[in-house]
């Protein structure tokens, strides 16, 4: 159909290739339901397999149209990253690796060129072969953004495997009703804090602990990045209507400390486990005393 | 007393009295109209019923930025001068998380884990049978006897 | 299939009721990325804390809400304004919610809230801030100083 224009370059390559894409594209979807990668993914209904082969063909009709063959961080391939995602993902779980989920992608080009050629007719053989060109680029473009999700999807995996491992190696302890204690033991990064400080504080929630005890006994060095972890820690638990003891604070940290310019005055420390889970146990007795006393007083 | 403060926009923010302690349920995403309206409110019923203290409950509260932080502290000052105290409860431990990192730490507000524990704060006896409520002693409960 | 448009947003800043929306609509765009629960209340209340600056000192404006893509997805929120502008940045950004005195514009405590901060403001040129969070945490995890 588009007739094409004397070696006027009325339109170029890219704009072809996307108008081409856009007529084309319920063809092109039927062909892709039937190729490895989306016949393997959309294993149940072959329609849908067709109709994320028809969004995949719309983001590349766009991107071709705002000349964008080459840029995989073209604004029209985020609608549909998300399934792409989803789809080299699926690819990912049932053992296909990325040479191979790279191969499957390559494997969608030869149906759109026969058709593109089909399509163009007897245009001058330099513009049909820019047009190929440029078509084959734009393939290049969708293997890099399939190529991306999939690594992205496993970050996000290995991010989430962290966490877990973190969360798993970050036990709170009851120690009593109202009481829980946190030993921490090794070296404390920032992300490790973080997870300390959640853990926490959830367990302060589901325990009702109006006291937790922050074990610093077995971790090796205090430095100003971790010393403030734990006066965020003591300061949100403290909001939340609990108290925080820091225990295990040794001479040689408790020089660090001090050299470091940090201020723990507000923060309540005891030098071992025990002695602050007998503060915490004192405290107890004391606020109930002071409620048995009200009640008795207001008589 | 009980029932609720009305807010402007529609919607309601409701209010127990037990004893002479008020106990305010904020809940959702608070309008900045509504959060001052109730600082009005709160402090016309603390002067109105004679009221010595005064529960915040936040539990249901997911944001909390530094507009609602400030009201909240204006709340227990003015809640101050009238001799009542006030207590803050059940904050959420993602809110906690951002309000120190925002740098808020809302001196002069009490906290407690939940209404219960910031009854008790106040002075008034809460029926150990409440879930939720401190765990078990071997003391026995006591039930509140309403004051004439 | 989620499309990126239920996450990018342009919203009015012109009322207190706008800045609920705003919040909505965080909240929402940030679940929607998949952001862990104190990841998005971070970001819904430096969403607030902006908003409300830009209705309050910038006299209105708008927050645009945008995903965007590095190492992992992330969010990218935009709030302009055509207001006065502010005469002092480093001022401005050094304050926390100090009593009294100072702008107390919070930025920055909003600043910590985010993994990327940037703003432009002029007196007489309008403000505009625009921050970032990334799902997998800042760009290059760097521990403070």
């Amino acid at each position: 159909m588009p007739e094409q224009q004397a070696s006027g370059h009325q339109q170029t390559p890219e704009h072809t290739v996307g108008d081409f894409l856009l007529r084309r594209r319920e063809q092109i979807a039927q062909r892709w339901a039937d190729a490895a990668l989306f016949r393997t993914v959309f294993t149940v209904s072959r329609d849908e397999a067709a109709e994320a082969g028809r969004a995949v063909v719309e983001a590349l009709a766009a991107t071709a149209a705002a000349g964008r063959v080459e840029d995989p961080g073209a604004s029209a391939f985020a609608v549909v990253r998300e399934q792409l995602a989803r789809t080299a993902a699926a690819r990912t779980r049932a053992g296909a690796g990325t040479t191979q989920i790279s191969a499957e992608v390559d494997a969608l080009r030869p149906p759109v060129a026969e058709l593109l050629l089909a399509d163009l007719g007897d245009v001058p053989a330099d513009y049909s072969r820019d047009c190929v060109t440029a078509l084959t680029v734009l393939m290049g473009t969708l293997r890099l953004v399939v190529l991306e999700t999939a690594l992205s999807a496993g970050q996000d995996l290995i991010d989430r495997q962290r966490l877990q491992l973190l969360e798993a190696t970050t036990p709170v302890i009851k120690l009593w009703e109202g009481i829980v204690a946190v030993p921490l033991i090794g070296t404390l990064d920032s992300a490790r804090s973080q997870v300390v400080m959640e853990t926490l504080l959830e367990a302060v929630v589901d325990q009702h602990a109006r006291f937790a005890i922050l074990d610093i006994t077995g971790v090796p060095t205090v430095d100003s990045l971790v010393a403030q972890h734990l006066m965020k820690t003591v300061a949100a638990a403290r909001l939340m209507g609990a108290e925080c003891i820091v225990s295990g604070i040794r001479p040689a940290i408790a020089q660090t400390i001090v050299h470091l310019g940090i201020d723990l005055s507000s923060v309540l420390t005891r030098s071992g486990l025990a002695d602050a889970l007998a503060y915490a146990l004192r405290q107890q007795d004391a606020d109930l005393d002071l409620s048995a006393a009200r009640g008795a007083s207001t008589r | 007393m009980s029932g609720a403060f009305p807010a402007p926009y529609g919607g309601h923010v409701p209010v127990l009295k037990l004893g002479d302690v008020l106990l305010v349920t904020l809940q959702g995403d608070l309008h900045d109209s509504t959060a001052e309206q109730l600082q009005q409110d709160i402090s016309q019923a603390v002067a109105d019923h004679a009221v010595s203290g005064v529960v915040l409950d936040i539990s249901g509260v997911e944001i909390v930025d530094s507009f609602l932080g400030r009201v909240l502290a204006e709340i227990a000052a003015k809640a101050g001068l009238l001799a009542a105290r006030t207590v803050l409860a059940g904050m959420r431990p993602a809110v906690a998380i951002t309000l120190v990192e925002l740098g808020l730490t809302l001196p002069g507000l009490r906290t407690a884990l939940n209404t219960e524990d910031a009854m008790r704060l106040l002075g008034v006896e809460v029926p150990r049978s409440i879930p939720g409520a401190a765990p078990g002693s071997p003391r026995p409960g006591r039930t509140r006897q309403e004051s004439p | 299939m989620q499309t990126a448009g239920g996450v990018s947003a342009c919203l009015p800043i012109h009322s207190d009721m706008d800045l609920v929306w705003v919040r909505q609509h965080v909240r929402q765009a940030a679940a929607q990325l998949g952001f862990g629960l104190v990841e998005q209340t971070k970001l819904v209340t430096a969403a607030s804390e902006l908003a409300r600056n830009t209705l309050v000192h910038g006299g209105g404006g708008q927050m645009e809400c945008a995903p965007v893509q590095g190492r992992s997805p992330g969010l990218r929120l935009t709030f302009s304004d055509e207001g006065p502008g502010i005469a002092d940045l480093d001022q401005a950004l050094s304050d926390g919610f100090t009593s009294g005195g100072g702008l107390g514009l919070g930025l920055g405590g909003a600043r910590r809230l985010v993994h990327e901060f940037a703003i432009d403001s002029r007196p007489g040129a309008g403000t505009s801030v625009m921050v970032t969070v990334w799902k997998s945490g800042p760009p290059r995890p760097r521990e403070e100083r």
